[in-house]
């Protein structure tokens, strides 16, 4: 039986890695197919080459877990088949094509586990496409990866856990941070008291590195509502508004996010019913706790599935590995399965009290002037939607697509489609779930006009 | 002047490359994107208001960091790695 087993993973992150984990040990050969050039994901990301740097430089408190992760990863290296720098471009019944060095090939699989992350889910203001204006996400790999700070000073606004980490391992590193700008009030942070008991180690590990920011003298702001980047070519300061009250600050770089998004084309692409995620403001595919969609065969875990964290990645990953072994007839370690459940519960508990700790930003909708740009691929402003939705009746997100061009280009709605929804929602005054959710194409991301299909001449 | 501030890899090997038939230099390691903004502060001209940009999310999502290597061809830099003798060039002209 499990000779016929062909199981594909997308993505080699937490939760790809543990999937494909749990599969070796069954004596399968997984596929794992990653775009980066080597394993970890964005979290427990690789440098390309070695430095002077320790991972405990990089990764601070959860240097164990990226780690083991890595390790991991090496110790299963030569019982998989393993295609980085490569991406899946569209998935169709049992095969998905695959692009890597300038060439395409189909490849088909028994089972297939999504893996696929997320990105940040990120809020237009004035300004946000200046140069030196870069996700969270983004300023983080900066550091991380390639031992760079986004700019000399530098100011890291927006809401999440993310916002917060980011800035203390700036200032680990010797950046400089100018401040600390959370969109959230000071009062939203009371919420994480509740988390103490449950989740003790990430709540005070939050709280230091609010406290540490703070000790070595960062501005810390609560309640601020952006208004503008400064600077024409290249950021040179940050505005905005606090209980009523305006600020400016000089600054060179502005790292932002407000959490994150997940990254769900290829499941759409699949076929998998979707449903509405009030926490994550999105919609995501419907799965069962073993990460089990509505496509047969066809599994999705970790932040692609529903935004949960790192830690539940891994949990999620390995669930997912086990269930393509129950639903392949093979047996099963069901005490694991057990306590990978009851931890993956506990976890989705805690993220009710991190989204009261860090709420997304429910004022930007209605308080983004119309000149700001929406969609930064095709230029598209604010105004250009709104305008669209009321005076030509849009109501769903591809019409306001197909009118506005809203989501069309290179980056396929992923920075601009949460923005959009908030703001065609916001312009009827309809929930959020109403105005549906982008249409995935293939392929999922541009590739190059050259590339050759396997079995071609180049 | 560069857009990003190096505060590690220093000793790392030096990397030499062009940049608008520049000759630059950057480090065993970088990405493309690395190497072009430790130098300079811009990839690409926005296609349709012509304002700069220099990437954005820096793990291929955004498109964002598009430039030219080699004979015209597009690569996205934060997930090229940089090569020794790479001939880069930011895009400056309208989108074709």
């Amino acid at each position: 039986m499990s000779d016929a087993l062909r199981p594909l993973i997308v993505g080699a992150g937490p939760t790809g890695i543990r999937a494909a984990q749990t599969l070796v040990d069954a004596g399968i050969r997984p596929i794992v197919v990653d775009e980066a050039a080597a394993g970890g994901g964005q979290i427990y990301r690789q440098r390309l080459v070695p430095d002077e740097r320790t991972p405990r430089d990089l990764y601070g408190s959860e240097t164990g877990k990226a780690t083991a992760l890595h390790e991991t990863f090496a110790r299963i290296r030569d019982r998989i088949d393993y295609l980085p720098q490569a991406l899946v471009w569209n998935v169709q019944g049992k095969a998905a094509d695959v692009a890597a060095g300038g060439r395409t090939r189909r490849l088909n699989f028994s089972h297939l586990i999504l893996a696929t992350g997320a990105t940040d889910r990120v809020l237009p203001f004035r300004g946000w496409t200046t140069p030196g204006v870069f996700t969270l996400g983004g300023a983080q790999i900066a550091l991380k990866s390639q031992g760079c700070a986004i700019g000399e000073r530098v100011v890291f606004l927006g809401s999440g856990p993310l916002l917060y980490l980011v800035a203390w391992q700036y200032v680990k590193a010797g950046a400089r941070v100018a401040a600390v700008l959370d969109t959230a009030p000071f009062s939203s942070k009371l919420h994480l008291l509740r988390g103490l008991l449950s989740q003790p180690g990430v709540v005070l590990r939050g709280f230091r590195y609010a406290a540490e920011l703070m000790a070595r003298g960062v501005p810390v702001h609560f309640g601020v509502e952006p208004d503008q980047i400064e600077g024409e070519t290249r950021v040179t300061g940050m505005i905005w508004r606090e209980r009523g009250k305006e600020h400016r600050l000089a600054c060179d770089a502005v790292g932002y996010g407000f959490a994150l998004r997940s990254e769900t084309q290829l499941a759409d692409l699949a076929g998998c019913r979707f449903v509405f995620d009030g926490r994550d403001r999105a919609w995501r595919p419907e799965r069962d706790l073993a990460g089990r969609t509505s496509v047969s065969g066809l599994y999705i875990a970790g932040d692609g599935a529903g935004i949960a964290g790192a830690d539940a990645a891994e949990l999620a990953g390995e669930r997912a590995g086990f269930a393509v072994l129950e639903d392949a007839g093979l047996t099963v370690d069901r005490a694991r399965i057990a306590v990978l459940e009851r931890k993956l519960a506990a976890i989705q508990r805690f993220r009710d009290v991190l989204e009261a700790a860090f709420p997304f930003p429910d004022k930007w909708a209605n308080s983004v002037d119309d000149d700001v740009l929406l969609c930064r691929c095709e230029e598209i402003s604010i105004g250009q939607a709104r305008t669209a939705a009321r005076e030509q009746e849009v109501r769903e997100l591809n019409r306001l697509k197909a009118l506005t061009r809203v989501g069309m280009g290179r980056c396929q709605g992923r920075m601009c489609a949460s923005a959009a929804a908030e703001i065609l929602a916001a312009a009827h005054g309809q929930p959020l779930e109403a105005v549906g959710r982008l249409r995935a194409q293939p392929p999922i991301k541009p590739l190059p006009l050259g590339i050759a299909a396997d079995g071609e001449a180049a | 002047m560069a857009l990003l501030k190096r505060l590690a890899r220093h000793k790392l090997p030096p990397v030499t490359f062009t940049l608008n038939g520049k000759a630059c230099s950057g480090r065993a390691g970088d990405t493309v994107l690395t190497a072009i903004l430790a130098e300079t502060d811009r990839l690409r001209l926005s296609d349709f208001s012509r304002t700069p940009r220099a990437g954005f999310c820096q793990m291929g999502a955004c498109q964002d960091c598009w430039v030219l290597a080699g004979d015209g061809e597009r690569i996205r830099a934060c997930s090229t790695a940089l090569e020794a003798g790479m001939n880069l060039r930011t895009i400056a002209e309208p989108r074709s």
